[in-house]
């Protein structure tokens, strides 16, 4: 059975699919700059408690959409070496920058104007990017494909193994020390 | 000059208000600001918010994508269409009001309604954590925050999605090529972290 909405209905269903994930963003305090780079810093497990329970609560829900044929997977391909130099700048980036590109736009939006200069560098980025495809499509992303392939598939393990391990690892920062909250009105003080 | 009395206005109103709301948070207790979530439920939300990504739209959260093509828009305004899009990675990427881009809008707007329901939107110029490595400088934070976009963006387009298309979409289908960019990103990213604010990272110097 297919419940994919087409068309140009579909399109439109962006806008309040949007603003839940914004608001859930700035409702988790990721649009907050100290709480990202404080993840970091290994001083506040905000970033991975909201992530690793979605990556839970979320993959289980797919799997069980996707094994009743409601859903389809959409992996990305598996270019070891682009994708490995990319998540090391992108790492790099989002320490300086202190956002990533989805939290970086919510938090211009709740009135960080220091956000919107990283936005415009995204922006910047992204031109700098399609400049030299040329070039990082032949050097770079041509290097150890694996294809769109699943941890599943690529280790043996079932995929019930997986969502064991990961909701292990979520059960640990449920009982790690509580985190160093950054406090709004210190921020204030730094001005 | 008129900006810059109604940005101190803005701040004043700001003291006050706050005033009450850490009365608020320290009176419950909470180890979090008055407007925030339980991070738990914050991400069962992603996580549910996914499932109807994945049902209804055939299309799984993600933001880089959408927003390299809009640098395209912008490549335009300088040089013009038909050079943009004679660019091989814009042809494949072309900027319009799809899904993809009009989910942008929603995510910013989404965003703003939270602030301005919770009045906690304020104006922020230097971050706390960034004063205590950097100084309160604006000018300094500004070309930071630039280069630190230009880097984001960078890396998200050669890893092919960045931290909701590989850390989140891709991870909860277990793709090997996403479960690759979270560990890499959270190692080069703590590592930063650590270099950049090793001055301030001593236990007992951290806290204002």
């Amino acid at each position: 059975m297919n419940l994919h909405i087409e068309g140009e209905l579909l399109r439109w269903l962006a806008i309040p699919f949007g603003i839940i994930f914004g608001w859930l963003l700035h409702r988790g305090g990721v649009t907050d700059y100290n709480v990202i780079v404080n993840q970091f810093r290994l001083k506040d497990f905000t970033v991975a408690r909201i992530m690793l329970t979605a990556i839970f609560v979320g993959g289980l829900g797919v799997l069980v959409l996707h094994n009743l044929g409601h859903a389809q997977y959409h992996i990305k391909p598996a270019n070891l070496l682009g994708v490995g130099l990319g998540a090391a700048l992108f790492g790099v980036g989002m320490v300086v920058y202190g956002y990533c590109p989805g939290t970086g736009l919510a938090a211009v939006a709740t009135g960080s104007v220091h956000a919107l200069s990283g936005v415009i560098g995204m922006l910047a980025g992204g031109i700098l990017y399609a400049i030299t495809s040329p070039w990082v499509e032949a050097h770079v992303q041509k290097f150890a494909q694996l294809g769109k392939v699943r941890l599943a598939e690529v280790t043996r393990m079932p995929e019930g193994t997986w969502f064991f391990l990961i909701g292990m690892l979520l059960l640990m920062l449920v009982f790690i020390e509580r985190d160093e909250s950054p406090e709004q009105e210190s921020n204030l003080m730094a001005k | 000059m008129n900006n810059q009395v109604l940005d101190e206005n803005r701040v004043t109103a700001q003291i006050e208000s706050r005033g009450s709301s850490v009365e608020r948070g320290a009176r419950r207790g909470s180890r979090t600001r008055s407007y925030r979530w339980s991070p738990y439920v914050v991400g069962t939300g992603l996580g549910v918010l996914s499932w109807v990504a994945f049902a209804v739209v055939n299309q799984p959260l993600g933001i880089s994508t959408a927003l390299s093509a809009a640098s395209g828009a912008c490549a335009a305004l300088f040089v013009g269409w038909e050079d943009v899009l004679r660019n091989a990675y814009w042809s494949k990427h072309v900027a319009k009001w799809d899904y993809g881009t009009l989910f942008l809008v929603g995510t910013m707007l989404g965003a703003l309604v939270s602030a301005l329901v919770s009045k906690s939107f304020r104006i922020e110029k230097v971050p706390r954590v960034w004063a205590q490595g950097f100084g309160h400088s604006p000018a300094v934070r500004f070309v930071g925050a630039f280069i630190g976009g230009v880097l984001v963006m960078y890396g998200a387009r050669m890893a092919g999605g960045c931290t909701s298309g590989h850390g989140i979409s891709g991870t909860l289908q277990l793709a090997l090529s996403s479960w690759v960019f979270f560990l890499v990103m959270f190692v080069a990213g703590t590592l930063t972290a650590l270099l950049l604010f090793r001055k301030t990272s001593k236990p007992g110097r951290a806290s204002l």
